[in-house]
């Protein structure tokens, strides 16, 4: 084993993975057409975005929680 | 359908490449191949970027490339429901399975099994938990060859009566080959192989085929305005969103349970690796979000409409939707690659889930309550068997069952493979649960979900009623909520009457942090 060990218990960090599921849990947020991107529909490129900041989230989490 | 000799021939040339890799694979991180550690976990050496791959290869099917597009192509929006399914997985990923894997590799647990055996003392409860395992993975394996093939299929290798099944023999044999000599290092060095090509097909489709219709807004103009978004639900329902919400879940619950996940993440070579991947896998969720708008791509192109494809849409359905477009779009060379990308991304999977399930039968069935004390090169000769008849299994069921079977038990399997959440998930956090109503809820949450799927017709989706609403959503998700309160009610009830002490815990809270 390395250096780099998690810290045990809860961190406030975690929160971060509540937000990520609420955003694409709730498809009220996102189910309509407009405003598109790149001639692609709201409902598919917000989700695709997700995906994107919800690796960024977990990266983050990673770094505030592994010392 | 005629051959397509170029395409064939690529698709070939990289399949002939990747069997050599699979037998090459044994010498890979050198390890005593009858030590079952080191057959089914490839000695849990695999560090973050293997790990991804092999993780990668894992999860994302070729069955899934196949299916979602498909689905997307005939369904519509809801096909996308893959995209939040993986965003929702990964924070789990985080949080417990580093947990699992510490403990795992204290105790040298290879299974699920074994770890519930552990923290719960009760072979029943694992042999619940091994059982559904395998069950879960069959249909599992049957549908990567389905996914193979399409992929033959569309290459133009068709044929009748037997002849017509030889490429997928051919395929299989060589598949179960390097499972058998090389274990799990097999499928984790093609799927590096596998992962790279199936990125470069990714990329090259959904960049080039938006060129040639001019723009992202000209292929969904050609999307029917149904199929676009979610009906928005009426009165006292939560319609289509909660069905659509509900799958995601539920899948991703799900998902990280199957015996091949637990298989791929045990393998890594610490918890770290885990984490890590956790933040990094999200690679893959984009791939498929863009694939599964391959789907739209079809239904602008028209494919199904067209002449040459009439034959591949009667024998395959949907599911050609994705060969089809490749044909229609792309030279024969680049058909070749992204054709061997999805026909070896079939073999990945499929000798994961079959080296898991070998795992499970050796380890919490055979050990168990057949022969109790093998030694390390019994146990390990035994799961390579097992994991030959597993397969062969498979194939059987694909060569002589509508496929329609396979694809409607893949969907039980997950109904079933949740079941096992609250002691193997729930179970990494706490010893608090009763054994035996571990097993309780276990048996209720699968006897009610494979109620609600047959009641509704072999659906995902069940219409839960209460006080005047309905609630479409996966039955998965409902089931194994219950399966949770009867666990919870035993659980209390047991503890009140303090009738049976519980057994031991073979793990201490030490053991689950690095």
């Amino acid at each position: 084993m390395n250096a780099a060990q998690p810290r045990r218990g809860w961190s406030w960090w975690y929160l971060l993975f509540i937000v990520q599921y609420v955003a694409v849990l709730w498809p009220p947020f996102y189910n309509k057409v407009e405003p598109r991107f790149i001639g692609m529909p709201f409902f598919y490129w917000y989700q695709l975005a997700w995906v994107v900041i919800a690796a960024v989230f977990t990266a983050v989490v990673y770094r505030a929680t592994t010392r | 359908m005629g051959v397509n000799w170029t395409a064939l021939t690529i698709f070939v040339l990289l399949f002939a490449f990747i069997t050599w890799l699979g037998f090459a694979a044994a010498r890979w991180r050198r390890g005593d191949l009858d030590q079952l550690h080191e057959w089914g976990l490839g000695g849990r050496r695999f560090g973050t970027l293997i790990t991804w791959f092999l993780v990668g290869g894992d999860l994302y099917t070729a069955y899934t490339f196949v299916a979602v597009p498909a689905l997307a192509f005939g369904a519509g929006a809801v096909a996308f429901f893959a995209v939040p399914y993986t965003i929702i997985v990964y924070p789990l990923l985080f949080l417990v399975f580093p947990r699992l894997w510490h403990v795992c590799h204290k105790h040298g647990y290879i299974t699920a099994g074994d770890f519930v055996r552990g923290r719960f003392g009760n072979r029943w409860l694992a042999l619940a938990v091994a059982v559904t395992g395998i069950v879960a993975t069959m249909p599992y394996i049957a549908l990567q060859l389905v996914g193979l093939q399409v992929i033959l299929g569309a290459l133009g290798l068709s044929g009748t009566g037997w002849a017509a099944d030889v490429p997928l023999i051919v395929a299989f044999v060589i598949l179960a080959a390097f499972t058998y000599s090389s274990g799990l290092r097999a499928p984790a060095s093609i799927a590096i192989v596998k992962d790279i090509l199936i990125y470069i097909t990714a990329l090259v489709v959904v960049i080039a085929v938006p060129i040639q219709f001019g723009g992202y807004g000209h292929i969904f103009a050609a999307v029917p305005v149904k199929k676009l978004l979610l009906a928005a639900p009426g009165p006292h329902t939560t319609g289509a969103y909660g069905a659509y919400a509900t799958l995601a879940l539920g899948s991703a619950l799900a998902l990280l349970l199957y015996p091949h996940s637990m298989t791929g993440i045990l393998s890594a070579s610490s918890g770290k690796a885990v984490r890590r991947n956790a933040a990094l896998l999200p690679g893959y969720s984009l791939m498929l979000g863009l694939l599964a708008l391959v789907g739209f791509f079809a239904l602008a192109a028209g494919v199904k409409e067209l002449p040459e494809f009439a034959a591949g849409f009667k024998a395959f359905g949907n599911n050609y939707a994705v060969p089809a477009l490749f044909l229609h779009s792309f030279p024969s060379w680049f058909v070749g690659i992204a054709f061997a990308a999805v026909g070896i991304g079939a073999l990945v999977p499929a000798a994961i889930m079959s080296i898991a399930a070998a795992n499970l039968y050796t380890r919490n069935i055979h050990r168990e309550f057949i022969s109790r004390n093998p030694t390390d090169r019994q146990e390990a000769q035994l799961a390579k068997w097992v994991s030959l008849i597993v397969k062969l299994g498979a194939l059987v069921f694909i060569l002589r069952v509508p496929t329609q079977y396979a694809i409607d038990l893949q969907l039980l399997g997950g109904i079933w493979i949740i079941q096992t959440l609250p002691a193997v998930m729930l179970g990494a956090y706490t010893r608090w649960f009763n054994d035996w109503a571990l097993l309780i809820g276990w048996a209720v949450g699968t006897f009610a979900g494979t109620w609600m799927a047959f009641v509704s017709g072999l659906k995902p989706t069940y219409p839960v009623e209460i006080a005047g609403w309905t609630l479409p959503g996966y039955s998965a998700l409902y089931t194994v909520i219950l399966n949770l309160v009867v666990v919870i009610v035993l659980t209390a009830v047991i503890n009140a009457l303090g009738a049976r002490r519980p057994a031991a815990d073979a793990t201490v809270a030490a053991d689950y942090q690095a």
